[in-house]
């Protein structure tokens, strides 16, 4: 399947337009065609913002919020009226012009006789998810919860089923929270579905088309379709910024077809989701064990009294220096989790001549700190798994989706508000993910035990449980 | 009421003066308001830009390359360009968050008189290709000439594109003149732009108005780049 180009020869088929356009819910100017293609395609428009009983509704984001949307004079249309400030990131969304999306024939997508070229193998409760995943698509079952441990290995669970849809001639997109991981997943995807075209979705991706039949996309660019997806499957359901930005739900919503399956991954699920599992509302498959067959390591908590004051003169607390010193094996790499930039920032010069000091590092540069604002986030990963890079300082960025064969993990400043239980679940889900070295150390440092590590614990002492460990 | 930038609610404090005066309108949060830092402590008298110089080495460059007569009387600028600045400017023009226009409202209100004022000025906001006018819906420069208490005269237009961002100074001020005068001015002139970055089309526009009769040019811009 070949793209079609934007600065054409020939005039566009209305097919080539229908497979680059079907499902896509635009605005003109996300529309590259010139007036005359444009005005003789199938492009419906709808209103953009509506006015509802003294509510406003962006159409394109759902975003009902007053503070939300702004008025403008403007200067395209000689009227002042509402634009969304919401979804803005995206393009702006203006009363005065509509959104677009194909009202021509929708494009038949082809029926693959054996699309998937992984080999490797599943273990039984993996097969058992993975099954459960496929008779979902088959049937085409609108909601199916797939609570996997950290290091289930859930892609591979996913094979079987992407298979199935791409033998029905389905249309599937994986939906994740953050660019790191389209970025991760596109490789492994492309490798395992080697004669498919799959495109990855993200704020920089250089392909932004998003015309394959198999899309791995960021959750907030689902707000530019509409009705696409005959199989959506989100991952990290229970994330920031899905768990906290009603406009994502809104879109994953519209973005799939009517008759659809959409399925949940999650290793964390928040109370809503447990609920309606209890009460059977929502089917889901659970998958205790990781790939590897050994259980998820347990925290160890160390408390130290004086810890906020030492992380604020810059002082590693002397248990963190005790533990750094005597780790059961000094070779693994090392994830330190501190609760801000700042701190990460700060810490690192300091960490690195600890470090240098017991010589578990030759020189400066192996030590350095990573966070969501950092321009070189993507090379200092990079580097880590590659190993010129011994430790990470941390935020939360790094707790979920990249993985790391053999780490330990440690957590300073655990009791602090932004490691809610998922998120201390998950970073202790970052240590012993491979085969090689299935265990790792993880220690929380804290000042006092709260809510969030208690429940933290006993969750992942009870999916070990229920995992038969 | 929340912060136009981060969203967060903004709490207006009551005390006895505000009871009687409408408190003003408070449009960033306390932690966003402050990011943005206004100009002060020595700056080069003619173009604001921060320098232990009386005059910069840029307007230096000016009046040698102008033979001793810079077109442009003088800047003012309010804000310095920081990070944060960059992202706001970023998102109010290239994103058109009409919005963030508002953030500026009251510094750029209040820091206006200190520029040399004489009686009977009009400003001239610098304005956009209609191409671009027509992309973006405002002009950001109108917005902000819309904030002063004296009279706003569209009197130029835009017959080039914007984009010459990689252009030197050199290479902008020897090019084309973008502009075309569509009412001459024979009063002093307060041109109104959000940045000043090398000055050369602010230069233009002073050029174009000087020679059809402006005596005075002066520019009033919200940032010094
Ligand atoms: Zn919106
Ligand atoms: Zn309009
Ligand atoms: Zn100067």
């Amino acid at each position: 399947m070949t793209t079609p180009s934007t600065n054409q020869q020939h005039p566009l088929t209305q097919q080539d337009l229908a497979l680059r356009y079907t499902g896509k819910l635009l605005l003109r100017s996300e529309i590259d065609l010139d007036d005359d293609n444009f005005q003789r395609s199938n492009f419906s428009p709808i209103p953009s913002i509506i006015r509802r009983n003294f509510l406003f509704i962006c159409q394109r984001c759902g975003n009902q919020k007053r503070s939300l949307f702004a008025k403008i004079p403007c200067q395209s249309c000689h009227q002042t009226h509402l634009y969304c400030r919401n979804c803005i990131e995206m393009g702006r969304v203006m009363e005065c012009t509509p959104l677009y999306f194909w009202s021509g024939e929708s494009p038949n997508w082809p029926q693959h006789q054996r699309p998937c070229s992984w080999t490797g193998t599943l273990t039984e409760v993996q097969q058992h998810a993975s099954y459960k995943i496929v008779q979902a698509v088959l049937t085409a079952q609108p909601e199916l919860l797939v609570w996997a441990v950290c290091g289930a290995g859930k892609t591979e669970m996913l094979f079987a089923g992407i298979t199935k849809a791409l033998q029905l001639g389905k249309r599937i997109c994986i939906a994740t929270p953050r660019a790191d991981v389209v970025r991760e997943l596109l490789p492994r995807m492309k490798q395992a579905f080697s004669d498919i075209t799959i495109q990855g979705l993200y704020g920089g991706a250089e392909n932004k088309d998003g015309t394959a039949q198999l899309l791995i996309a960021t959750t907030h660019q689902l707000l530019r379709f509409q009705e696409a997806f005959d199989v959506l499957i989100i991952d990290e359901i229970d994330a920031f910024p899905f768990h906290n930005d009603p406009s994502l739900l809104f879109a994953s919503k519209r973005a799939r077809k009517k008759l659809h399956t959409t399925i949940y991954l999650t290793a964390t699920p928040r109370q809503e989701h447990r609920v309606q599992i209890d009460r059977n509302k929502l089917p889901h498959v659970f998958v205790p064990t990781r790939y590897h067959g050994h259980p998820l390591p347990i925290p160890t908590l160390s408390m130290c009294f004086s810890l906020r004051k030492d992380l604020k003169k810059k002082n590693p607390p002397a248990r963190f220096v005790r533990w750094i010193s005597k780790r059961g094996n000094p070779a693994r790499q090392m994830l330190i989790f501190v609760p801000t930039i700042g701190l990460a920032e700060e810490m690192t010069p300091i960490i690195a001549n600890l470090l240098l000091s017991f010589g578990i590092v030759t020189q400066q540069s192996e030590v350095t700190s990573v966070h969501s604002e950092d321009p070189n986030r993507e090379a200092k990963i990079k580097s880590f798994r590659k190993k010129h890079l011994r430790v990470l300082l941390t935020t939360t960025i790094l707790e979920r989706g990249v993985t790391f064969p053999s780490v330990d993990v440690a957590v300073l400043d655990a009791g602090h508000t932004v490691f809610d239980e998922a998120a201390l679940v998950q970073i202790a889900g970052r240590a012993g993910r491979s085969s090689d070295d299935p265990t790792g150390e993880v220690i929380f440092f804290h000042d006092g035990k709260t809510d969030a590590i208690v429940h933290a614990i006993r969750s992942i002492k009870q999916m070990n449980s229920r995992g038969g460990f | 009421m929340n912060c136009i930038w981060c969203h967060d609610v903004i709490m207006v404090e009551t005390s006895w003066i505000n009871v009687f005066l409408p408190p003003k309108p408070n449009r960033l949060c306390q932690a966003c308001e402050a990011e943005l830092h206004t100009l002060h402590g020595q700056r080069c008298s003619h173009c604001s830009r921060i320098t232990v110089d009386s005059v910069c080495s840029d307007c230096t460059w000016w009046k040698q390359f102008m033979n001793g007569n810079d077109v442009l009387d003088k800047n003012y600028s309010v804000f310095a360009y920081n990070d944060r600045m960059q992202e706001m400017i970023t998102k109010w023009k290239y994103r058109g968050d009409y919005q963030i226009g508002y953030v500026f409202q009251t510094t750029f209100q209040d820091c206006f008189p200190k520029i040399i004022q004489t009686k009977q000025q009009i400003v001239v906001p610098i304005p956009l290709s209609p191409e671009r006018l027509y992309e973006r819906s405002f002009n950001q420069a109108e917005m902000l000439a819309q904030f002063l208490p004296i009279k706003s005269v569209n009197a130029l237009s835009r017959i080039h594109g914007e984009k010459q961002s990689k252009k030197t100074r050199q290479e902008r001020i020897s090019s084309i003149n973008p502009f075309k005068l569509e009412e001459p001015i024979n009063k002093p002139v307060i041109l109104v732009d959000d940045i000043y970055t090398t000055g050369a089309t602010l230069r233009h526009a002073a050029a174009l108005l000087k020679e059809h009769g402006c005596p005075m040019v002066y520019s009033y811009t919200l940032i010094r780049g």
